[in-house]
C-alpha cells in the first residue's frame, strides 16, 4: 500500500522528496558535529592549558553544547535601531547557506555523494566565495561603525585568501586531471605514499593555513577575536549571533573534509591490506577530518595572534607565489614523462 | 508543465525582478544586493541550460569577486541621494534615445532572418557523464589558444596598469621590514642594567 502512495506522486516530486531526505540525513550530523566540536574545542584547549574545561552539564559535560544551543535560542534577539531590518536578519542566514549548501558535493566515500556533478570542486570554490556576503552584509546593516570597520577587515582577508586557496586547488584538479572530487579521491587510491599530500606538500600546507584564515578561525582571528577586538557581528544577539559561530564550525568542518579528500586519499586506508581494509571508507575519513580539526584547535591554543599587516602580507605576498611557483613545477613534472607517474 | 520550466519561470521571474530593482531602488548598496541576486539566478538559468562551468564560474567571478569589491566602494562611498533624483528630467531624452535605439536594435536582430530560431540547429542534450569544463579547456586550448594567450595577455597588461596608477610613493608612509623584525634579538631591544642598591636597609 505505501508502494502504491509513493507512485502517486509525480516523479519531479519524488526527486525532491528523496533529496530532501538525503540534505537531512547530510545536515543533521553536520550540526551534531558542529555542536561536539565547540565540545571538543573547549575540553582540548583546556587539557592544553592545563584545565579541565567545562564538567557542569550531564555526564563529563557531554551536554554542555546542548546547554549552549538552549541557552542562544532563549535570548532576545536584538535589533538596533535604524539598522536595516531585513538586511540584519538576512547575514547571518548567507553566512550559514554556502556552508552547507557546499557539503551537496562532497563525497563521504566512493559511492556516497548526494550530487556526482563534474565540476564540484568549482562548485564549492564558487559557494565558500559566497560566505563573506553574510560578513560584509552583517557590519552595514547594523548601521554602527565598529561592525563596519570590523566587516571590512575581515572581508579584505577572506578575499586575499580565497585566492591562494583557489590556485592551491588549481594545484590539486591539475594532479588529478579533473574537477570533479569523487575523482580526485579515486585517483589517491593505495596506500599512503599515493596520497597527494607528498608530491603536494606545499599546496596542502597553503590550503590548510588559508582555510584556517578563511574560517577567521586563530591565528588569524582579527575578525573576532573574542576578548578586544570589535568585529562585524557586535549588534548581534541570541540566536542571530549564534548562526555566524555555526557557520564558522560548519566551514572548519567544511575546510577539514575538503583537505582530506583532496590530499589526504579522502576515504582511502593509510595502507591497503587487512586490517586497515576492515574499517570502511566513511571511517577513515572521519578519522582524518577529526586530524585536521584537533590541528585547527591546537593552532588555536599555540599561535599568537597575527597583526593585520602580517595577515596581508602573508596572503599576498608569501602563499600566492608558493602556489604560483608549484602549480608550474606540477606543469613541469607532468609534462616531463618519467616523473608525471607521480600524478596517476 | 514539466519541474524543469516552473524551476525555469521561477528563476527567470527573480531575475527580472532584481534586474528591475538594481536600477529602480534609491539606495546604491541595496542596488547593488540585487545584482547580485541577478547574477545568481542568470547562473541557474545557465545550469538549466546544462552550461555548469559557465554558471559556476558567474558566481565564482561575478558573485564571488566583482561584487564584493563593488559592494566595498559602494558601502564606503557617502552618497547623497537628493543630488542623485537632480536632473532626471534633463537626462531622460538623451536616456529615452539610448532606449529607443536598443529597443530598435534588439527587434531589429530577433525578426532578422539570419537569427530567426530556425536558423539555429535545437541544441542537443548531453549525456549526465558529459564533461562541458573538459570540451571547453580542449576548445580554449586547442582552437583558440591564441585569442586566449592575447586575451591572457591584455588582462595582465590591465593589471599592471591598475596598480601603476595607483601605486603613489609618499614619503612619509612608514612600514616593517619583516625580514629585520624576524632577525631581531632580545639584545637589540632591551638592555639590562645593572645598579647598585641606593640604600641599605
Amino acid at each position: 500500500m505505501l508502494t502504491n502512495m509513493w507512485n502517486w506522486f509525480p516523479g519531479w516530486s519524488q526527486t525532491v522528496i528523496i533529496d530532501l531526505g538525503l540534505i537531512i540525513v547530510i545536515v543533521l550530523p553536520l550540526m551534531l558535529g558542529v555542536a561536539y566540536l565547540t565540545y571538543a574545542e573547549r575540553k582540548i584547549i583546556g587539557y592544553m592549558q592545563m584545565r579541565i574545561g567545562p564538567n557542569r552539564v550531564g555526564p563529563r559535560d557531554w551536554l554542555q553544547p546542548i546547554a549552549d544551543a538552549l541557552k542562544l535560542l532563549l535570548k532576545e534577539i536584538i535589533v538596533p535601531t535604524n539598522s536595516n531590518k531585513f538586511l540584519f536578519l538576512l547575514a547571518p542566514v548567507l553566512a550559514i547557506g554556502p556552508a552547507l549548501a557546499a557539503w551537496a558535493v562532497i563525497p563521504f566515500s566512493d559511492t556516497l555523494v548526494l550530487a556526482n556533478i563534474d565540476a564540484s570542486l568549482l562548485f564549492i570554490l564558487a559557494l565558500t566565495s559566497m560566505g563573506v556576503y553574510g560578513i560584509i552584509i552583517a557590519g552595514w546593516a547594523a548601521n554602527s561603525k565598529y561592525p563596519f570597520l570590523g566587516a571590512m577587515r575581515s572581508a579584505a582577508q577572506m578575499v586575499a585568501y580565497e585566492i591562494a586557496m583557489g590556485f592551491a586547488l588549481v594545484g590539486v584538479l591539475m594532479a588529478a586531471g579533473s574537477l570533479n572530487l569523487r575523482e580526485i579521491g579515486l585517483a589517491q587510491a593505495g596506500n599512503i605514499s599515493d596520497w597527494y599530500l607528498w608530491p603536494l606538500l606545499p599546496l596542502f600546507v597553503v590550503y590548510f593555513i588559508s582555510g584556517v584564515a578563511e574560517t577567521n578561525r586563530a591565528p588569524f582571528d582579527v575578525a573576532e577575536g573574542e576578548s578586544e577586538i570589535v568585529g562585524f557581528h557586535l549588534e548581534y544577539s541570541g540566536m542571530s549571533f549564534a548562526m555566524f559561530f555555526l557557520a564558522e564550525y560548519a566551514n572548519m568542518i567544511l575546510i577539514a573534509t575538503l583537505a582530506s579528500i583532496m590530499f589526504l586519499g579522502a576515504w582511502h586506508p593509510p595502507f591497503d591490506v587487512a586490517p586497515f581494509t576492515w574499517i570502511p571508507g566513511l571511517g577513515w575519513l572521519a578519522v582524518k577530518v577529526c586530524l585536521m580539526l584537533f590541528f585547527m584547535l591546537w593552532f588555536r591554543a599555540t599561535f599568537p595572534r597575527y597583526r593585520y599587516d602580517q595577515i596581508m602580507r602573508l596572503g599576498w605576498k608569501v602563499f600566492i607565489p608558493v602556489t604560483l611557483v608549484w602549480i608550474v613545477v606540477i606543469g613541469g613534472a607532468i609534462f616531463l614523462s618519467p616523473w608525471g607517474d607521480v600524478f596517476h | 508543465m514539466g519541474f524543469e520550466q516552473i524551476l525555469f519561470y521561477f528563476f527567470a521571474g527573480v531575475l527580472l525582478f532584481a534586474a528591475t530593482m538594481v536600477i529602480t531602488i534609491r539606495n546604491p548598496v541595496k542596488s547593488a544586493l540585487f545584482l547580485v541576486l541577478a547574477f545568481f539566478n542568470a547562473a541557474a538559468l545557465w545550469i538549466l541550460l546544462e552550461a555548469e562551468f559557465l554558471a559556476i564560474v558567474l558566481v565564482l567571478v561575478y558573485v564571488g569577486a566583482v561584487m564584493v569589491l563593488f559592494l566595498f566602494v559602494v558601502m564606503m562611498l557617502d552618497i547623497n541621494l537628493v543630488k542623485l533624483r537632480e536632473g532626471f528630467g534633463e537626462y531622460l531624452p538623451y536616456g529615452g534615445l539610448v532606449a529607443v535605439l536598443l529597443v530598435i536594435e534588439l527587434v531589429v536582430v530577433l525578426n532578422s532572418p539570419q537569427f530567426g530560431l530556425g536558423e539555429m540547429p535545437d541544441p542537443v542534450g548531453q549525456a549526465a557523464d558529459y564533461s562541458n569544463t573538459r570540451e571547453l579547456g580542449r576548445l580554449l586550448y586547442t582552437t583558440y589558444v591564441y585569442p586566449f594567450e592575447i586575451a591572457a595577455l591584455l588582462l595582465l597588461v590591465a593589471i599592471i596598469a591598475a596598480i601603476t596608477l595607483t601605486m603613489r610613493k609618499r614619503k612619509d608612509t612608514r612600514y616593517q621590514n619583516p625580514a629585520q623584525q624576524m632577525s631581531v634579538q632580545a639584545k637589540d631591544r632591551l638592555r639590562v642594567v645593572k645598579m647598585p642598591a641606593e640604600r641599605k636597609g
